[in-house]
């Protein structure tokens, strides 16, 4: 939707800013949070008190290990700290800690999925480098007033990751898809929520247009403020269309920071780079460098999960499923889980993907305030992605997956009927009830199981339309459906509809 | 009670007190009396708390009565220069910018002199955050020296040094960044302990320079200094600069260890500027240690001519970053009639900063900036670890070295007004912050004029316990820690 016009390419590399779940702020033992009471959670170093030092959180320096192996980045041998030297009222020292000329992780990739052809469709995979990937400590919060601004600390000192990719993205949508697919595997490695709404994962986008075939890159655009999904999409689809005016209407692009305010669609100019920054960096004299060893890296490696992409690709091969199932369940890692244990129990991937992809979902959807889940990488409807996404309801769903391949089992053994099955689903998700149970109590079970008296409606059918025999005879297959109308009836709807099919293929044959 | 019990050191105090002789509560009055009548001569303190100290005081009385005594620090008024956090009470740095600042939690050092049972005891006055060497840089008053208080008392730590010359206090605890211990020591006759970089917590001291900075004792005698640096050393969970080490009992090693040593004489240490009679004074205790059996032997510590300048870097630098959290945002001196935050950044901190706080900054800005960092910030840290192995390299060869601590005695009030001259008063102290080193200035005599001498030993890193041992070696043969000034 956003190619750039006739003989011009965007280039667009991401900043990416996560918080990292810890418990406790990166350089002091108060706790991390968010919606507390203003300035609730400081201490004296978090509010930079005369004297106060700072000291490591080890669990921080884990999550980046962790984000860094699952992206395949080369982890540096020695973690160490600079600080960044700028004054703000939302920074308490006014200098940031931060890691400038030896971030934590270079190199590694994020693996991305293009929109395919149809949303059914699997869209092609690429690989987007990432240049680095640090640790640095976040910052307070302003809240501007009609004559005052007040200062909120309780943000300060969360740890932070800056994530930062290559200039190899080409579009709103590789970014888009790249965003999507970042966020997951940090949700995946319990790395962070990545809920925007909370500031939880931050985008920042450096974007450039080139013609086509030139290797240098152009005069780069810094957009900020990017608060969604969504708007990183729709707010750099906006600047390549800006710059490519520029160009088309033979103005000159200048080196600057936009905003970008995704309710409007709009963006303005924050600074040029003559007012950039000199942050002044230099080695945090305070903090000691912490030696990362293999044996560190080797217990986070035995905690990394699969990725969802690397999931799929095992999906396809071991259970056969196609991609309309496995587009949804690899997205979330309680859900691709559940589906696995549910599969092995079962033996039939697919009619238990159908169940948790359609009925599962749907339940979840409506008990939890309709909220989605399990969304593509190239779903549509991705912004401002709401809490409960975050939280797996499936962790307190009472259908297990014992329930779900007991139910497969009862279909596939035509024990019960689609509709009595679909019946039985509403209610066991109520109830946890498991489905055979509910099946007997509310004689939902396909009946009889007496075949002489199923025989004996079959022929009472066959001897009420000898037109539909003779069609039958001929070799319209189809005819055979004009039996089992009467034959339900008799049942009252309750016949095995394959036993049903069997005994009528039998009698006729015989006839 | 003796008249001029406030002269004892803490070894004597501590045996009055178990033995009952004196309470806790007399001691501190005594010492609250001295303060009343010779503080507005010497200005040492910024503020002090009589009826806090003398809670303190009946507290360890109580403890004591009860048997529950803390050891030989319970009961001793203890001064802390005002750049060391105590829960409650001012912490001002001898600034405009922190004059109206409580802290509101307990320097690492204070809540272990507080376990110990020691009175903490008054804000000592010293150069505007620990800046100076001569605390005239002071926002509020300069310091005067005891001995003559037409002088300074030297610097950054002068109040601390001034306030155990007058008899105000047991011992003091100050900071050393580039001799901010051992020169006010020197020029007010006390004994003054600069430990190794990373023996005592930082936590809690209002940095000046976060690699350099040290907190570490005053004290009348060295048995004394290695009774506090028991209590204050130890590795600290709040600064990940502070060491896992073994601490000795530094007391009792004082009478364990014996020499001969081999003591090492820096050259360089001897040349030009240095006063004549100090000369004199330092090369007398140098033959004591001849005399007592030691090898003694010139060394040679090449880069020496480039500590000032290294040194002068990286403080600055470190100390324009350390300063930047004084803005007016969260708390101390704010400028009325602000228009925006930056507004407030400029007039609260031109406002709130003196001169050579100021200059400094200005510096250390300038150092760590875009295009000068490679020639001013990395090439000094280079040069450093050239000085640090410089001494290193001596310490192959002796135990200890043993030079002067100042080049000159106490100066009068506003006489170095070039504050490049000033700087030059700390020409032999830095090189052993650079090195990180342990070093103790210790009493050896005095000028004609009555004016207090010190010398310098400098010791390997960590070991303290040699170094007071043989610092202790010294002043047991000589009794120049029995003179007081008449105030």
């Amino acid at each position: 939707m956003t190619e750039p016009s006739a003989g011009y390419e965007a280039v667009i590399g991401l900043e990416v800013h996560v918080q990292v779940k810890t418990r406790s702020k990166i350089f002091t033992p108060v706790a991390t949070g968010y919606g507390h009471e203003p300035n609730t959670l400081t201490d004296p170093v978090v509010l930079a008190l005369p004297g106060t030092l700072p000291v490591m959180n080890k669990a921080a320096l884990d999550a980046i290990i962790k984000a860094g192996l699952l992206l395949g980045c080369d982890i540096a041998p020695v973690c160490k700290w600079d600080r960044k030297n700028y004054f703000y009222p939302d920074s308490p020292k006014n200098y940031q800690i931060s890691q400038y000329d030896q971030p934590l992780c270079r190199g590694g990739a994020v693996e991305i999925e293009l929109p395919g052809p149809a949303r059914n469709v699997m869209g092609g995979h690429k690989k987007i480098p990432l240049t680095r990937i640090h640790l640095e400590e976040d910052v307070g919060k302003l809240n501007h007033g009609a004559t005052d601004s007040l200062v909120d600390f309780n943000r300060a000192g969360t740890p932070l990751m800056e994530i930062v990719s290559e200039p190899a993205l080409h579009t709103a949508e590789e970014a888009f898809a790249y965003l999507t697919s970042l966020r997951a595997t940090m949700i995946y490695g319990g790395i962070s929520d990545c809920d925007m709404e909370k500031g939880q994962l931050r985008c920042d986008a450096n974007i450039s247009i080139r013609p086509v075939g030139e290797t240098e890159l152009g005069i780069k655009v810094e957009l900020k403020n990017l608060n969604s999904i969504s708007f990183v999409r729709d707010g750099i689809a906006h600047e390549i269309k800006r710059q490519l005016a520029v160009v088309e209407r033979g103005g000159t692009l200048v080196q600057e920071t936009r905003d970008y305010d995704g309710e409007s669609g709009i963006s303005q100019s924050l600074r040029s780079k003559e007012m950039a920054h000199d942050y002044r960096y230099f080695p945090d004299p305070d903090l000691m460098p912490v030696k990362v060893d293999e044996a560190w890296k080797r217990r986070i490696a035995a905690e990394c999960p699969e990725l969802p992409f690397a999931k799929q690709r095992r999906f396809f091969e071991q259970y056969q499923v196609p991609y309309t199932l496995t587009s949804v369940l690899v997205w979330d890692k309680d859900l691709a889980d559940y589906f696995e244990e549910a599969a092995k129990l079962s033996g039939k991937p697919q009619a238990v993907g159908n169940w948790i992809v359609n009925d599962l979902l749907r339940e979840l959807g409506r008990s939890s305030s309709g909220a989605g889940r399990g969304l593509s990488p190239t779903d549509r409807t991705m912004s401002g992605m709401s809490p409960e996404l975050q939280q797996s309801p499936l962790a307190v769903c009472r259908v297990r997956p014992a329930h779900i391949a007991a139910l497969v089992q009862l279909v596939e053994s035509g024990t019960v009927l689609t509709n009595a099955a679909k019946e039985i689903f509403v209610e066991m998700f109520g109830s946890g009830e498991m489905p055979e149970s509910i099946a007997d109590r509310r004689g939902l079970r396909a009946a009889p199981t007496d075949a002489g008296e199923l025989e004996q409606w079959c022929r009472d059918a066959i001897g009420a339309n000898a037109k539909a025999v003779a069609e039958f005879k001929s070799g319209k297959d189809s005819a055979i459906n004009a039996f089992k109308g009467p034959v339900m009836k008799a049942a009252k709807g309750k016949a095995n509809p394959k036993l049903v099919d069997e005994t009528l293929r039998k009698l006729l044959a015989a006839m | 009670m003796p008249s001029d019990i406030f002269f004892q050191p803490i070894t004597e105090l501590a045996a009055a007190l178990e033995a009952k002789k004196i309470s806790a509560v007399e001691l501190t009055g005594a010492v609250i009396a001295r303060t009343r009548a010779v503080d507005g001569r010497v200005h040492a303190f910024n503020s002090f708390d009589e009826a806090g100290a003398l809670a303190q005081a009946a507290a360890s009385d109580a403890r004591r009565t009860g048997g529950q005594a803390r050891g030989p620090l319970d009961g001793i008024p203890v001064g802390l220069k005002d750049v060391i956090a105590v829960a409650g009470q001012p912490l001002t740095a001898s600034s405009n910018m922190l004059a109206n600042f409580v802290s509101p939690y307990d320097a690492t050092v204070t809540r272990k002199l507080k376990d110990a049972g020691a009175v903490l005891w008054g804000r000592l006055n010293c150069d505007e955050f620990a800046m100076g060497s001569s605390t005239e840089n002071s926002a509020f008053r300069p310091v005067h020296n005891p001995w003559d208080t037409t002088r300074v008392p030297g610097g950054s730590s002068g109040g601390s040094a001034a306030a155990l010359a007058a008899g105000e206090a047991g011992a003091t605890l100050g900071s050393d960044t580039g001799g901010s211990i051992r020169q006010p020591a020197a020029l007010c006759g006390v004994v003054g302990l600069k430990p190794t970089y990373g023996l005592v917590s930082r936590y809690g001291l209002v940095a000046f320079a976060s690699s350099l900075d040290q907190i570490g004792p005053f004290a009348r005698t060295v048995e004394d200094a290695a009774l506090v640096l028991g209590v204050i050393a130890g590795h600290d969970e709040r600064d990940s600069t502070s060491c896992k080490i073994e601490i000795p009992k530094y007391r009792a090693e004082l009478g364990r260890r014996r020499g001969p040593w081999k003591l090492g004489i820096p050259k360089e240490y001897f040349g030009e500027g240095l006063d004549p009679e100090i000369a004199a004074a330092v090369e007398r205790a140098i033959a004591f240690y001849r005399h007592e059996g030691c090898e003694i032997k010139e060394i040679t510590l090449p880069h020496t001519q480039y500590c000032l300048d290294a040194y002068y870097v990286i403080a600055t630098a470190e100390a324009s970053s350390n300063l930047a959290r004084y803005d007016g945002i969260r708390y101390g001196h704010r400028s009325k009639d602000t228009t925006d935050a930056v507004d407030i950044y400029f007039k609260s901190r031109s406002e709130g900063f003196g001169a050579e706080v100021k200059r400094r900054i200005i510096l250390g800005t300038y150092v760590l900036s875009s295009g000068y960092y490679d020639a001013y910030y990395l090439r000094a840290q280079k040069v450093r670890t050239l000085i640090r192995q410089d001494f290193l390299n001596a310490f192959r060869e002796v135990d200890a070295l043993i030079t002067p601590t100042s080049p000159v005695p106490a100066f009068k009030i506003g006489e170095k007004s070039d504050p490049l001259a000033l700087y030059l008063c700390d020409i032999y102290t830095i090189g052993v912050n650079l090195a990180g080193l342990p070093a103790i200035s210790v009493p050896c005599g005095f000028t004609d004029r009555s004016l207090p001498i010190g010398a310098q030993l400098i010791g390997q890193p960590f070991q303290e316990a040699a170094l007071l041992a043989i610092a202790h070696a010294y002043e047991r043969a000589h009794d120049w820690g029995t003179r007081h000034p008449i105030l």
